[in-house]
């Protein structure tokens, strides 16, 4: 008895540290984020003691800042439903035909999702500023941000979306074929209402990636397509951090991080893990 | 398994264009931009130089350090959160009140956008506004991560390690509760202790999920660049110049375009070739552990 309360005790401390050791830099931004940039440079006060407004107003009413979020949206947004759209085939494809060098094709899906993201950055550059085809220019563009997600996510995406439809089981099109049912047909009537909730899951994960992601964006983007991640990074590389503003615009950036992970918990690491694990 | 191989393909065609056109044609370019000089600033144009652009990257010090200060980190970051993660997941994996919150707490920094995790750690470290410096001041320690190099190192491998432990610890929390119960009751009535029953019976049914959570972790922390750049840019110095922000800067600054280009190749060439060997070994550990 005695045994199992110290354990516990130890439990619990762990869980305390824990809990602060993860909460501690999202709360102090958060306090940075309501702090007059003058009371910031006193002593630190660990508690929240007025809220200023202007720290989240003025970069997104009066500066650009509302505009990088609506970029944000859009590409996040077209991002996730392109993906889906070719990945749901090909992962059909993949479980249910035959299809010769299938091994060859999942390990160059799973290179190309680790592949650093700084080396496609000058053959995209050249192709997105129109140096290797005339007359193609993506720079700056919704299309090409859409477009360039597709690096990492449509593997990640077929990758996700095969080990789910490994698990319906093939009688289910075998049935349906036997009536008659054209490969479209089971696709759309039997693997994506079966699949429905998998779909929903790869998508938020998608989404949320494409938000999160700041290389390409800050490389490929300039007035008209930045997202708010460069949003964010404007603030560190200027002369002088607006520390009040740096604060609010990257808790607004977390926003949706935060949001999803009330949906999809329980989804995130066995996303993450490639549906390697699984809760 | 059913239907023609051609049809199959037609399933995968759309992908594979648009994979084409972002992935592998980038890939041949970036393989035969590599073979030329290129700079957008010379007047020279481009000029084939072969393979002498991969000649100068070997003996070139700058690329070189980046090369090892990206592995250093790589190692220290995966084994301070491999360890610290293992550890962690069988204090947790007993049950207790509020596990749910704890869980929910743990996810999230796994949603947030690495840039925002940057500018976060910039808040409480930079001196003069950050509490860590405040704090650590009043014990005697001047720290300050745009002067100390050895400070910057390990506030970015301590910043990684906020980050991405959670994720440790819930993957091996996952696996420690799907294994199968009946070996450690053995082990329990056999009369083994708790450390006994970690190194003979759950380490070695672990051992799957370990493997392929070094491999993620592995190819997560080589690749690194948002946080690391927001937090530090690289500095100070060079001392957190990773190999990723090694060559964007390169690029960016110098326009170094074939010079890049054999860099990105032999970046891509080694991620191909720790892919290979971390996704065979995975295989190779599974099929001995669920063969036993």
């Amino acid at each position: 008895m005695q045994n199992r309360r110290a354990k516990l005790i130890f439990i619990y401390i762990a869980f305390i540290g824990m809990a602060v050791a993860v909460l501690f830099p999202l709360y102090w931004t958060l306090l940075v984020s309501t702090t007059t940039k003058i009371a910031l440079f006193e002593k630190p006060i660990p508690y929240i003691t007025g809220f200023v407004v202007e720290n989240y107003s003025r970069p997104f009413l009066t500066d650009l800042y509302g505009g990088y979020l609506l970029n944000s949206l859009i590409i996040a947004s077209g991002n996730a439903a392109l993906v889906l759209a070719l990945a749901i085939p090909a992962a059909y494809a993949l479980c249910r035909f035959k299809i010769r060098g299938r091994e060859h094709i999942f390990f160059w899906l799973i290179t190309n999702r680790m592949a650093p993201p700084a080396s496609f950055i000058i053959p995209l550059y050249m192709i997105f500023s129109g140096s290797v085809f005339r007359g193609i220019r993506l720079m700056d563009t919704h299309l090409g941000m859409i477009l360039v997600y597709c690096i990492f996510n449509l593997p990640f995406a077929i990758w996700l979306l095969k080990g789910m439809i490994d698990a319906i089981p093939v009688e289910l099109d075998e049935a349906a074929v036997v009536d008659g049912c054209s490969y479209l047909g089971i696709l759309w009537k039997i693997i994506i209402p079966v699949a429905k909730p998998s779909i929903a899951v790869t998508a938020v994960l998608i989404w949320l990636f494409s938000w999160n992601e700041m290389l390409f964006a800050s490389v490929l983007t300039g007035t008209r397509a930045n997202t708010i991640t460069c949003g964010v990074l404007k603030f560190v590389t200027v002369v002088g951090i607006d520390w009040g503003e740096m604060a609010a615009v990257s808790i607004v950036c977390l926003i949706p991080a935060a949001i999803l992970v009330g949906v999809a918990q329980k989804h995130i690491v066995a996303g993450l893990s490639f549906g390697a694990v699984k809760e | 398994m059913h239907g023609t191989e051609l049809k199959g393909w037609g399933f995968l065609s759309p992908t594979l264009v648009v994979l084409g056109f972002v992935g592998i044609f980038p890939f041949v370019y970036v393989l035969y931009l590599s073979l030329f000089y290129y700079n957008i600033f010379s007047l020279r144009g481009m000029v084939y130089v072969g393979i002498n652009n991969f000649r100068k990257l070997m003996n070139d010090p700058k690329f070189m350090s980046a090369l090892s200060k990206g592995l250093l980190f790589v190692m220290v970051t995966c084994g301070v959160e491999i360890t610290l993660g293992l550890a962690i997941a069988l204090l947790l994996s007993k049950k207790f009140v509020g596990r749910g919150v704890l869980r929910t707490i743990m996810t999230l920094p796994l949603a947030m956008a690495p840039v925002a995790i940057g500018s976060m750690w910039i808040v409480i470290t930079r001196p003069a506004v950050g509490p860590v410096s405040y704090w650590l001041g009043k014990l005697g320690i001047s720290y300050d991560i745009s002067e100390s190099a050895l400070q910057a190192f390990f506030t970015t491998v301590i910043m990684d390690v906020w980050h991405w432990t959670p994720f440790v610890i819930l993957a091996f929390l996952a696996g420690l509760t799907s294994l199968p119960r009946e070996p450690m009751e053995a082990a329990r009535v056999d009369g083994a202790g708790p450390w006994q029953t970690f190194r003979h019976v759950i380490f070695p049914l672990m051992r799957p999920i370990l493997v392929t959570i070094v491999f993620i972790r592995i190819m997560d922390t080589f690749r690194i660049y948002d946080e690391v750049w927001a937090l530090t840019s690289g500095g100070p110095g060079t001392a957190t110049k990773y190999v990723s922000i090694h060559l964007v800067r390169m690029v960016l600054a110098r326009q170094e375009y074939g010079y890049g280009a054999s860099m990105s190749v032999f970046l891509l060439y080694l991620t191909i070739v720790m892919c290979w060997v971390l996704l065979n070994l995975i295989t190779r550990v599974k099929r001995e552990v669920y063969a036993e």
